[in-house]
């Protein structure tokens, strides 16, 4: 790394709120079906709700195949074109399987002014794979995201949907130990 | 280093839990407003100037006044799709005063009498979402929200709402299209949404730090609040500093503060001695200032009389080092992946951007690409539903604009001269040996 690069992400580690940890995991034990109608009873039209079911049958399922879309449909009285349709127009919505852990690198300007390219290399190369691609084993998924909101502590990774910040291609390996640890 | 005032984050650590939050005199704005008639309440934030920092900057009093009277049902739509590159000012806001958030929201669903508020927090801040959800539990608990509000007769609902990406849900009328339900694609106004918003119905569209502002405009009178700023920009706001600066993060600063209180003051100036070459002033559609250009007052109108727009209050500072082109094909890369493609000036005109600034990167532009370009952006710039494709036209013109011989330089040598340099450079050259 540059020094004016690390000059810059040693003060975005002074500037950074600290986050809080993550909240316990929704009750899932509930059918799919059932939460769904839940979510429904949220909105003064049941149409709203649409969003928020594609995001809970796909953290039933790691990913919207066809059968998630019948069953969303199914639940909300929407057809399951209509389903595909909103759902393809989301980033986060995934239309084909993915690893088990999904890392986002983001690479708008002010990450990409701050190295978020060497970041990207690096996971790149720590995985064997191309941006866009998932491993051999399943394990990762490696994508590039647009601007995901902290600028200032960039660049910015996402794990699982959890932020990373600032993360320096220093930080690569001892996550993806991390992980791999985690997993076994 | 003018006035250091700060209003919504005078703190330092967090606020996230609701005791912490009244201990510092939260929720008493609440029961004041509470006691005044809702149309005193739409007076006492017109009174304080307070205009809507999400990016057009707007007079919140004024959008609220547009509501029709008495038309029910009505609703408030938070914008918390915080999405603009360079933006995370409401991110903080959220994560560390997450009930001045709540709070606003009431105060302003009682002014307006509203049905019920939503808020659309866009999907990648999940640890934001807890943290509001949470908050809105012990807000509930505590009577906040709910039936019958601190015994006032008043029922306030407030539905936590996830995006699922998509930077154009920003935009009020794809907000509002996404929420219920659809792609969002932006909608054509007239009608404005407080006429025909959420559900056809009557419907205020405010964002996170402008209605976090509000419990602190009540407790502190429109009149002290408007007492703080310039003639037209009243107040405080937070400014979301990145790129190659020293210490970057959000500032909330004066009104009547300049670009070098920012960048220089806060922000320490460019890291290891660099020199600053241009600054993106208010997040990334916005148009170039220069470095002489320092001393310009951060309230909406001098920015806009310096040549760009103040916007969502993104000050994002390029140091030496930077290729303009590299930094040109990030920015319209990033709109054309986000058009939603309703408009064809936006969708074919951000494709044509993209093609031609990537010839002139990999060196096989040829002389007439840069007049085609500037072309280009001109048949984008007011001609499309939402401004989503004026964001790419108007930052890549002035970047050839106040560039032009960098980008020269690009076709006569048929390449990047700067690729050795440029801190952007790892993402679209070999820059590392690594094998692609």
């Amino acid at each position: 790394m540059d020094p004016a690069t690390a000059e810059t992400l040693a003060g975005a580690m002074e500037t950074r709120p600290e986050m809080p940890p993550p909240l316990r995991p929704d009750d899932t034990s509930a059918p799919l079906r059932d939460r769904i109608l839940a979510v429904v009873a949220l909105y003064p039209e049941p149409r709203s709700a649409l969003i928020p079911a594609l995001r809970l049958a796909q953290e039933e399922y790691g990913w919207l195949s066809t059968e998630a879309f019948e069953q969303v449909a199914d639940a909300t009285g929407f057809t399951p074109a209509l389903c595909k349709s909103v759902a393809s127009f989301y980033d986060m919505f995934r239309l084909h399987p993915a690893g088990a852990h999904e890392i986002c690198v983001c690479t708008n300007i002010s990450c990409a002014l701050v190295g978020a390219g060497e970041t990207l290399r690096e996971f790149s190369r720590e995985l064997g794979i191309e941006p866009g691609s998932t491993t051999a084993d399943g394990r990762f998924t490696l994508r590039t995201v647009e601007c995901y909101g902290g600028c200032g502590w960039g660049p910015v990774v996402s794990v699982d949907e959890r932020y990373h910040e600032p993360f320096g291609p220093d930080r690569v390996k001892p996550l993806l130990d991390e992980l791999r640890g985690e997993s076994q | 280093m003018s006035d250091t005032r700060r209003i919504l984050l005078d703190f330092d650590g967090d606020r996230r839990d609701a005791h912490s939050y009244e201990q510092a005199g939260g929720y008493q704005s609440l029961r004041t407003a509470l006691g005044m008639e809702a149309g005193d309440v739409v007076s006492l934030v017109d009174t304080s100037g307070l205009r809507g920092r999400g990016g057009a900057g707007f007079p919140t009093g004024r959008k609220a006044s547009f509501l029709p009277k008495g038309r029910t049902p009505a609703y408030l739509c938070v914008n918390a799709d915080e999405s603009e590159p360079g933006t995370f000012k409401d991110r903080e806001i959220m994560l560390r005063n997450p009930h001045a958030l709540i709070e606003g929201i009431l105060i302003m669903s009682y002014a307006m009498s509203a049905t019920s508020a939503f808020i659309y927090i866009r999907g990648e801040y999940r640890t934001e979402f807890e943290v509001l959800k949470r908050a809105l539990e012990e807000a509930h608990s505590r009577g906040y929200v709910g039936r019958n509000v601190l015994g006032s007769g008043y029922d306030a609902t407030i539905v936590l709402h996830r995006g699922a990406g998509a930077y154009i849900c920003g935009e009020e009328t794809a907000l509002l299209t996404s929420l219920e339900g659809e792609r969002g694609q932006p909608r054509s106004k007239p009608p404005f949404p407080a006429v025909a918003g959420l559900y056809a119905a009557p419907t205020l569209v405010n964002n996170v730090e402008t209605l976090a502002s509000i419990p602190y405009i009540v407790e502190m009178g429109g009149e002290a609040y408007a007492a703080i700023g310039t003639e037209r920009s009243k107040g405080t706001r937070v400014f979301s500093l990145s790129g190659n600066v020293k210490r970057p993060g959000n500032y909330e600063l004066p009104l009547t503060s300049t670009l070098r209180d920012l960048i220089e003051g806060k922000g320490g100036g460019a890291p290891d001695g660099r020199t600053i070459k241009a600054i993106i002033p208010g997040g990334s559609s916005t148009p170039l200032l220069m470095p002489d250009q320092l001393d310009t007052g951060i309230d909406y109108e001098s920015i806009a009389a310096a040549g760009s727009m103040a916007g969502s209050g993104a000050v994002v500072v390029i140091d030496d080092r930077t290729c303009m082109v590299q930094l040109a094909l990030r920015v319209a890369q990033f709109y054309r992946h986000e058009s939603c493609g309703k408009c064809t000036p936006c969708r074919e005109g951000t494709k044509w951007g993209v093609d031609i600034i990537q010839r002139i990167e990999e060196g096989t532009a040829g002389q007439h690409d840069l007049d085609l370009l500037l072309n280009v952006c001109d048949r984008i710039l007011g001609k499309c539903l939402c401004p989503l494709g004026d964001a790419m036209a108007m930052p890549v013109a002035s970047y050839v604009t106040h560039f032009r011989d960098e980008f020269q330089r690009h076709i006569d040598e048929g390449g990047c001269p700067f690729v050795a340099q440029s801190p952007i450079s790892s993402l679209y050259h070999d820059t590392s040996g690594v094998p692609a």
